[in-house]
C-alpha cells in the first residue's frame, strides 16, 4: 500500500517519470488493476484538485499533475482492456461552437479522467451535431459543454434541443460550464446541471451514473 | 507627441479608454468571431469607438488588436494577415483621435501556454509577439501596452519582445488577478509583487492590472503594487463581473460608483486609470472627471 501512497505523492507533484516507474512497479508487483488506479492515481489526482480549489497551488501545479496521471494510466490501460475494467463512465467534453476557450475545458477534463472516467474531447468550436454524434456512437453517459463568451451561449441550447430531436435527452446528461452561466441558466434551457468547477462537475457526474 | 512617462514623473495623471469588446458586439461583430477581423473589414467602426472614448475624456485610445499576435490570428487562420490587422488597427485609431490623443498598441496573451504546461517554445512565443510589434511600431504608436496576461513567462517575453524592436517606447505590463483567501494571484499562481518585479525586470516602464475585477479589488491591487514597485501603474478595471439577468449579461458598477474609488487609486500611485469589461465611454467620462476633481481638489 506504500507503494500507492507514493504514486499519489508523486503524482501531486507532478513527477511523470516517477509516477510511471512506481506504476510499473505496482503492475510488476501484481497488485490488482483496480486498486493501481484507485488508490493511486484517482486518489492522487483528489488530492490535487482540492488543493487547486483552496487555492493551495495553481494552474501549472494541476496541468504537471496531469501528464503525470497520464503517463500512469497510459500503463494501466491495456491490464484494463484485458480484464475487462469498466471505466465508471463515458463523457463527451467540449467548448461550444465559436469559443475558443479551452483552459477551463481542459481542467473539468483533467479532473473527470483523475475520477476515473473515460472522457472524449472534441476540443473547441464544438458544433451541435458533433456533439449529439459523438454522445449517440460513443454511448456517452454525459456530455459536458463549456462557454466563455455569452455571445456562444446559445449554442448550448442548440445541444440541448438537438438531443431532444434524437431522442437522448433525459439519457444522456447534459451539463454546463462557464464564467458567464449559472444554474437558472442551466435550467432555461433544458441542461442537466450547471457546474461551476472541475470539482462540481466531478460530483454531478458520479451523480448522473449513481457513484456518490 | 509621446513624453508619456515625463507626463507621468511629474505627477500628471492620465484616463485610458474602456472596453473594446462589447461595443463591437453591440456593432454587429458575429458570435465567435475574430474581433480582430475588423480592422479589416470595418475600419471605420474602429474609428468610431476611439473617437466615442475620445470624445468622453480618454487621453490614452487603444488599438483593436488584443489577439493581433500571429499566434493567436492562427487560430481563424489569419495569421497571415498579422501586419495589415495591427497597421490598420493604429490608422483607425490615428485617424479619429486628435494628435493629443496618445495611441495605445493592445497586445494580449496568445492564447498558449508555454512548455513544460503547454506546448509552446518561448522562442515561438518571443517571434509571435516580435512580428506583431514590429507591424505596429513601423506605422507609430505612442505606446505598448500587454495586457491581460496571467503566465508571468509569456509577460516577460511579450515586454521583452516590445523592447528589443524598440528602446525608447514606453511600454506598458498589466495581468489579471484574481481573490484568493492567501491573497491575488493569476489563474498561473503569480502573485503581485512578483509580477512588479519581474515585468520591471524585463523592461516594462509601467505595471499595473487590467480584466478579473471590479473597482474595490482593484484599490486592493493597486496598493499591492504601489508597496513592491516604484513605476506609475496602470488599472483598467471591469464595471464588476458579469452577472446573468434575464440572459443577458450585465456589469453593476456605475460610472459614479467607479469613480468614487478614484481617490484611493490615486493615493496608491495609479499614473493611469482606464476601464475593461463592461466599461462604457460615461465611465471614462466620469473617472476623468473625479481624476480632475482630485488634483484640483
Amino acid at each position: 500500500m506504500e507503494l500507492l501512497q507514493q504514486i499519489s505523492d508523486q503524482l501531486e507533484k507532478g513527477d511523470t517519470v516517477k509516477v510511471a516507474e512506481l506504476t510499473s512497479q505496482a503492475i510488476e508487483q501484481k497488485l490488482d488493476t483496480r486498486i493501481i488506479l484507485d488508490n493511486g492515481l484517482i486518489a492522487g489526482m483528489a488530492v490535487v484538485g482540492k488543493k487547486f480549489k483552496a487555492h493551495d497551488i495553481f494552474l501549472p501545479d494541476v496541468l504537471l499533475a496531469a501528464r503525470a496521471m497520464y503517463a500512469g494510466l497510459d500503463l494501466l490501460k491495456p491490464l484494463m482492456i484485458e480484464e475487462g475494467i469498466p471505466t465508471i463512465g463515458k463523457v463527451v467534453i467540449g467548448t461550444v461552437q465559436g469559443d475558443l476557450h479551452d483552459i477551463g475545458k481542459n481542467l473539468v477534463g483533467i479532473m473527470l479522467k483523475g475520477a476515473g472516467f473515460e472522457v472524449i474531447d472534441l476540443g473547441n468550436d464544438v458544433t451541435p451535431e458533433k456533439f449529439i454524434d459523438t454522445a449517440i456512437t460513443e454511448q456517452a453517459d454525459v456530455i459536458g459543454l463549456s462557454a466563455l463568451l455569452t455571445t456562444t451561449m446559445p449554442t448550448m441550447k442548440k445541444v440541448v434541443e438537438l438531443a431532444k430531436e434524437r431522442g437522448i435527452h433525459g439519457k444522456t446528461r447534459i451539463i454546463i460550464g462557464g464564467a458567464p452561466l449559472s444554474s437558472e441558466y442551466a435550467g432555461d434551457i433544458g441542461a442537466d446541471a450547471y457546474c461551476f468547477d472541475g470539482i462540481k462537475a466531478v460530483e454531478c457526474v458520479k451523480g448522473f451514473v449513481g457513484i456518490n | 507627441m509621446s513624453g508619456l512617462m515625463e507626463r507621468l514623473k511629474s505627477g500628471e495623471v492620465l484616463t485610458a479608454d474602456g472596453a473594446m469588446g462589447s461595443l463591437l458586439i453591440e456593432r454587429g461583430l458575429p458570435t465567435g468571431d475574430c474581433p480582430e477581423r475588423w480592422n479589416l473589414d470595418h475600419p471605420e467602426v474602429l474609428e468610431e469607438i476611439a473617437r466615442l472614448y475620445a470624445e468622453a475624456g480618454a487621453q490614452i485610445v487603444q488599438t483593436n488588436t488584443f489577439g493581433g499576435s500571429p499566434l493567436k490570428l492562427s487560430h481563424y487562420g489569419l495569421d497571415i494577415c498579422t501586419e495589415q490587422i495591427n497597421v490598420t488597427a493604429v490608422r483607425a485609431v490615428r485617424k479619429a483621435v486628435s494628435a493629443d490623443v496618445l495611441v495605445s498598441a493592445s497586445c494580449g496573451p496568445t492564447g498558449r501556454m508555454l512548455k513544460p504546461y503547454g506546448d509552446v517554445e518561448p522562442e515561438e512565443i518571443s517571434a509571435a509577439f516580435e512580428r506583431q510589434l514590429k507591424a505596429i511600431l513601423a506605422e507609430g504608436v505612442d505606446m505598448i501596452c500587454i495586457e491581460t496576461m496571467m503566465d508571468l513567462g509569456e509577460a516577460t517575453l511579450a515586454v521583452q519582445a516590445a523592447r528589443s524592436v524598440s528602446t525608447t517606447i514606453p511600454i506598458a505590463a498589466t495581468m489579471t488577478f484574481d481573490l484568493t483567501k492567501h491573497g491575488f494571484f493569476t489563474v498561473m499562481g503569480v502573485t503581485i509583487e512578483q509580477a512588479a518585479i519581474a515585468l520591471a525586470e524585463a523592461g516594462a516602464d509601467i505595471v499595473g492590472s487590467n480584466c478579473g475585477n471590479g473597482i474595490d479589488n482593484m484599490v486592493a491591487i493597486a496598493e499591492e503594487f504601489h508597496k513592491h514597485s516604484n513605476q506609475p501603474i496602470l488599472i483598467q478595471s471591469n464595471a464588476g463581473l458579469p452577472e446573468m439577468v434575464d440572459n443577458q449579461i450585465v456589469y453593476r458598477e456605475t460610472p459614479e460608483f467607479m469613480a468614487a474609488r478614484v481617490p484611493r487609486l490615486l493615493e496608491s500611485g495609479v499614473g493611469i486609470i482606464g476601464g475593461c469589461c463592461g466599461t462604457t465611454p460615461a465611465h471614462i467620462t466620469a473617472l476623468r472627471t473625479a481624476i480632475k476633481q482630485h488634483r484640483t481638489g
